[in-house]
């Protein structure tokens, strides 16, 4: 590896995926021919009073298989912001990974941070240049959510194929478990929920996700793998302990439990 | 029609290191030296927007000394390399050994080939992990690169100053004492330089992934009066600064 200077009419500034094009490495694959591909997933995002929450299950699929079941789709993508993926788990994880090598290089090089607005605009020209591929089948649907530092709020973005980001007001989830996702946490939402419930909110949205749609993960009570829980508020990205996780699963299925009570069995005559 | 001058190759290298250490030495020097959790650097600059220390990548820091716009495309250039490198292979795969490597061949290549040699002295400091040490590498404008021990020192007074913290270094100091020792070192017994005057950086054990971290101006004015409130470092200066000058004189 040669000393990357370059002259300064063609210089590729602070773009880090410019910079790869120079050297020979495509950032984002354009060839791949991969029949049946990880996918299928809920993640989502939510606005509480002091930042964001958002979480994601575990499983990865191929066609009716599981093919993972502690896989990450939320991600820290800088110290202030997260991302979440849905989508071909591949392409996916190596866009997550050239989006935090963007705003960790961005920051170095220029010596200060995007703002919020700036790292949401840089995910979406990701997901443009990922078209081609998913028209071929592997999709990639990224939730990018953060504490904005100048405005002193949380704020979600999500993304269509195309790379088309648009802000959500309070929440967002996607997936193929998305739609339930959403309609649990639309149910329980309201302005100004602390930190605990914003969490509880989201288990919640995700416990439902998993009941209704075969692609999403629930709690894995045998293996002890449970949908990770990430925070970004003024502190910055915190993940939530998994024995808390653990302890909101349980709990919540207790709940449900004592809900459900004990009813007849079917075709009992009492 | 001109005839081209013969100029030996001698007077060629001797003419361009001059012209390189009369640049480097105009601007202000630059401390850098180990302590309990990490390597702190301090230098002298009065922006506290155009940076002589910087972060490359994880555990590396970059400082430079000299004529600013050359070494901040050198500082670019790093962060690049280390970028793309951590890219393609692993965050740990990136290390400051073959960084200042390619720093040297390419201020070694600049200095014979080109018309004007770089102005610059750099220096590419790694925090040390498991299976590698602190490093230090001290990179001058002509190429050469000195891996130096427990501090280095960049900039025209470099041997004075190196002198002086040689007297006051100590293994595993914090970094009060550090940062004190340092700054006197790079003030001198006839210049007292505050807060304002400084750009300080760590690279220190206690900041997770990134280990670099800017001590702004408050936490460093707090920083060196903290230092100045305790007594072991008070007694030190008296003796330490008349003496060696008779000698010399």
């Amino acid at each position: 590896m040669a000393l990357p200077i370059f002259h300064p009419v063609d210089d590729p500034g602070p773009d880090f995926s410019s910079l790869l094009r120079r050297s020979g490495t495509p950032a984002i694959h354009q060839s791949e021919t991969a029949l049946t591909v990880r996918h299928a997933t809920t993640v989502v995002a939510l606005r509480f009073a002091d930042g964001i929450v958002m979480a994601g299950d575990r499983r990865a699929t191929e066609g009716y298989s599981i093919a993972h079941r502690a896989m990450d789709k939320v991600f820290p993508a800088d110290r202030w912001s997260a991302v979440a993926i849905a989508g071909a788990a591949g392409p996916a994880v190596e866009m997550v990974r050239l989006f935090q090598v963007q705003l960790e290089h961005y920051e170095k090089v220029e010596g200060v941070s995007l703002s919020l607005e700036g790292k949401a605009n840089q995910l979406a020209q990701m997901v443009r240049q990922h078209l081609p591929m998913a028209m071929q089948g592997l999709a990639v649907v990224p939730l990018f959510a953060g504490y904005d530092l100048r405005r002193e709020i949380g704020r979600i973005y999500t993304y269509d194929v195309t790379g088309g980001h648009y802000e959500e007001a309070d929440f967002q989830a996607t997936g193929s478990g998305g739609r339930d996702a959403r309609t649990t946490i639309k149910l329980g939402f309201r302005e100004g929920l602390v930190r605990a419930e914003a969490i509880e909110l989201a288990i919640e949205a995700l416990y439902e996700a998993a009941d209704e749609d075969a692609g999403t993960g629930g709690p894995d009570l045998v293996r002890g793998i449970y949908p990770l829980v990430a925070v970004v508020d003024a502190d910055g990205y915190a993940q939530v302990e998994e024995a808390v996780v653990a302890d909101r699963f349980l709990a919540l299925i207790e709940r449900k439990r004592s809900e459900r009570g004990t009813r007849p069995t079917r075709g009992d005559p009492g | 029609m001109s005839m081209p001058f013969y100029v030996a190759p001698e007077q060629v290298m001797k003419d361009r290191a001059e012209y390189a250490q009369k640049g480097i030495a105009r601007g202000r020097s630059l401390v850098a030296t180990t302590f309990e959790d990490g390597i702190v650097i301090v230098a002298e600059n009065p922006s506290r927007s155009l940076h002589k220390i910087s972060e490359i990548y994880d555990r590396i820091a970059f400082a430079g000394v000299g004529k600013y716009n050359e070494y901040d495309q050198l500082r670019v250039a790093g962060v690049r390399h280390a970028d793309t490198k951590g890219f393609t292979f692993s965050r740990e795969d990136v290390d400051a050994r073959s960084l200042a490597n390619l720093y040297a061949q390419y201020l070694g290549n600049v200095f014979t080939h080109e018309m004007k040699p770089l102005e610059v002295e750099i220096l590419v400091a790694e925090l040390s992990a498991d299976t590698r040490p602190d490093q230090l590498y001290h990179i001058a404008y002509e190429g050469t690169i000195t891996d130096e021990e427990n501090y280095a020192v960049l900039g025209g007074d470099a041997e004075t100053i190196t002198e002086r913290v040689g007297e006051s270094w100590q293994a595993d100091w914090d970094l009060a004492s550090a940062l004190t020792a340092a700054v006197r070192a790079l003030a001198g017994p006839d210049r007292s330089l505050e807060a304002a005057d400084l750009e300080v950086a760590v690279l220190s054990r206690q900041n997770g992934r990134r280990t670099f971290r800017r001590i702004g101006n408050d936490e460093l004015a707090e920083l060196l009066r903290e230092a100045l409130a305790s007594p072991a470092v008070t007694d030190e200066p008296a003796p330490a600064d008349p003496e060696p000058e008779e000698p010399e004189a």
